[in-house]
């Protein structure tokens, strides 16, 4: 239906039109409804890879003192896609763990734009087995486009790595506080985000794939990103609503890029509370309650017959 | 049974595989009745090439007859996201329903292999390719929480493309969802064998199914965390053809053995020999396990010269 103009309302049958004009209303706002969150979905995606957002060592550097890198997997090669390191945090020593891209180019290919070999997770089992031994809580950092898929990451075991990454988060009875502060990146993030307290950053994304990727398979053309994009919804409000992360930490207007003291002040505060929180779970309950939190995630229905009870 | 060989036209495309009839095989050509398929447990008898198998017949091959219990097969997949690509999800689902005749893309269970018991869970590739979402991670750890309430060990066999994209963030999660669950598994000490069938990459290798105690795959699987097009398509390297496959995951350390698919009940039903406590003697009446012939101790072949022998077991 074409929408009247405002000049010809006046000669309208009022009756019948007022019903249609206020169901094109209607029809209208939804779509603008649906366009507005499919362009903050879009805006949450860039802002989230933007060159100048925060990383993991622009957080260190405001929230930590005394910090101390721990490096090398001590099998293979030291991996500067992902960081670990001691230091302190409001007077506790913690362990904190973080995929790290890089500012220049150089840095980036040295980072391998924070895309971890096997080695930059057997380094973070590394520093979660220390974090045990001297009961030191754990916090990370969750920022990269997903694991390296490399050839020789596939060699070096790149799948069983993470999965053993996932496991030694799993079992750490320490508490854990986890934070998506840019692209939380399919298992290469998950690897390091099995946490009592996930927190993700308000323009943060975290999915199973890349919009690109989700695009090229299911629309068989990376170019419908976009589309992509909004129908798997990353954004931390659904992360959210869907019970997968438990804060959405805020960002200065314009994003954490346009102030990184003052993003740096508004993770503290949530990090802070979460750390509290994830504290205040006894020790002994730590691994269970984890599992527990995890295994909760997920949504289904019931089926009245069973097509496959007769087998 | 006899092989039916048929000349198959090759056409354009045709080597992807895409146009070719499933029982014919795609790497010597010769092609099958299904019943002849089934009863060569779905591998060439000419080639030795593995096909696919899905999730009930792989049951029947492994597990002794009539002991299979299913549970969770109520489940089924919820839309949490609404989710329409070129089609949406849930006509995905009714679709895969149809075609498989399963609720998802796992099913599971408990069942007995030569007598002793086991929790299982099987992967069906038919499904969605096999794809991880909410249903197949709860299902998966519901043979887990089966095998921790009976102190049985618990047996996967898998063949997935990785996590359900049509899910998102639950798909991804249950990456996290079924390592806790092989982590309850660990806590009291319950064996986990995994089996990782043609193919096995994305999030289900790069969780669950690479933390077995045992982990053996099927010949020629495609096991790897991402695809040789992915690598290729991002890294610009080249693969080799023997990329990702079981024999070079068998070379780089990442599995215990490969097995071909006539010898894994075998080779499943000792592990659960050797995984069951000393004194846990199976009872006279479950059939004996299946011998390999030439792997006989050489111990005991050197007493049965002299007409010794010791007691088995």
């Amino acid at each position: 239906m074409r929408t009247p103009s405002i000049a010809c309302l006046a000669c309208l049958d009022w009756g019948e039109s007022v019903v249609r004009v206020s169901d094109e209303v209607r029809r209208l706002r939804k779509r603008f409804e649906a366009r507005a969150e499919e362009s903050q979905i879009w805006d949450a995606v860039q802002l989230a890879r933007h060159p100048d957002r925060p990383y993991t060592l622009d957080y260190v550097e405001r929230l930590f003192s005394d910090a101390f890198e721990l490096r090398g997997d001590r099998a293979f090669s030291d991996d500067e896609a992902l960081i670990t390191m001691l230091a302190r945090y409001h007077g506790q020593t913690v362990v904190a763990i973080g995929h790290q891209k890089g500012r220049d180019l150089a840095e980036r290919t040295r980072r391998m734009f924070g895309m971890p070999h096997p080695e930059g997770y057997r380094k973070a089992i590394r520093a979660v087995e220390l974090a045990e031994r001297f009961g030191y809580p754990i916090l990370t950092f969750v920022d990269t486009p997903g694991a390296y898929p490399g050839v020789k990451a596939e060699e070096r075991g790149q799948a069983g790595m993470i999965a053993r990454s996932v496991l030694a988060f799993c079992q750490a009875s320490v508490p854990i506080v986890a934070t998506v502060i840019g692209e939380g990146g399919s298992g290469g993030a998950l690897a390091i985000a099995v946490a009592d307290r996930v927190q993700m950053q308000e323009n943060a994304i975290y999915s199973v794939i890349s919009p690109e990727g989700c695009a090229a398979i299911l629309w068989k053309d990376a170019g419908q990103a976009k589309k992509a994009a909004f129908a798997f919804r990353p954004t931390a409000r659904a992360c959210l609503d869907l019970g997968v992360i438990d804060t959405i930490v805020d960002e200065p207007s314009g994003g954490a890029h346009a102030d990184l003291d003052a993003s740096a002040r508004l993770l503290d505060t949530a990090l802070r509370q979460s750390l509290a929180e994830a504290e205040a779970i006894p020790p002994a309950q730590r691994r269970a309650m984890r599992r527990a939190k995890f295994r909760a995630m997920g949504v289904w229905g019931v089926a009245d017959e069973p097509t496959n009870q007769d087998f | 049974m006899t092989p039916i060989e048929v000349n198959v036209e090759r056409t354009a495309g045709d080597e992807g595989g895409g146009r070719r009839h499933p029982n014919t095989c795609p790497s010597c050509r010769s092609h099958f009745r299904d019943d002849e398929l089934r009863h060569s447990l779905r591998v060439c008898a000419q080639c030795g090439h593995h096909f696919a198998v899905g999730a009930m017949e792989r049951i029947e091959q492994m597990l002794d007859p009539g002991s299979f219990v299913e549970i969770g097969s109520e489940l089924r997949a919820a839309d949490p996201l609404a989710f329409v690509d070129l089609k949406p999800y849930t006509d995905r689902l009714l679709d895969a329903e149809l075609a498989t005749g399963l609720g998802d893309s796992l099913v599971a269970g408990s069942g007995k292999i030569v007598g002793r018991p086991a929790a299982v869970a099987v992967m069906d590739f038919a499904f969605m390719g096999g794809s991880m979402g909410s249903v197949m991670g709860e299902r998966f750890c519901l043979a887990a929480d089966l095998a921790v309430a009976r102190r049985i060990p618990l047996i996967s066999v898998t063949a997935s493309g990785g996590a359900r994209m049509q899910e998102n963030i639950l798909a991804l999660m249950q990456m996290a969802k079924t390592v806790g669950a092989v982590d309850s598994l660990r806590e009291i000490g319950v064996p986990y064998i995994s089996v990782l069938a043609h193919p096995t990459t994305g999030g289900v290798i790069a969780s669950f199914a690479s933390l077995g105690d045992v982990v053996v795959a099927e010949p020629g699987a495609l096991l790897s965390f991402a695809g040789p097009r992915v690598v290729e398509q991002t890294t610009g390297e080249k693969t080799a053809p023997d990329f990702g496959r079981s024999e070079s995951n068998l070379r780089l350390g990442q599995l215990d053995a490969v097995v071909p698919r006539r010898e894994l009940r075998g080779e499943l039903a000792k592990l659960l020999v050797l995984f069951s406590p000393a004194e846990d003697e199976p009872t006279g009446d479950n059939e004996p396990l299946p011998q390999t012939g030439s792997d006989e101790n050489p111990v005991d072949r050197v007493l049965g010269m002299f007409g010794l022998g010791r007691k088995r077991g």
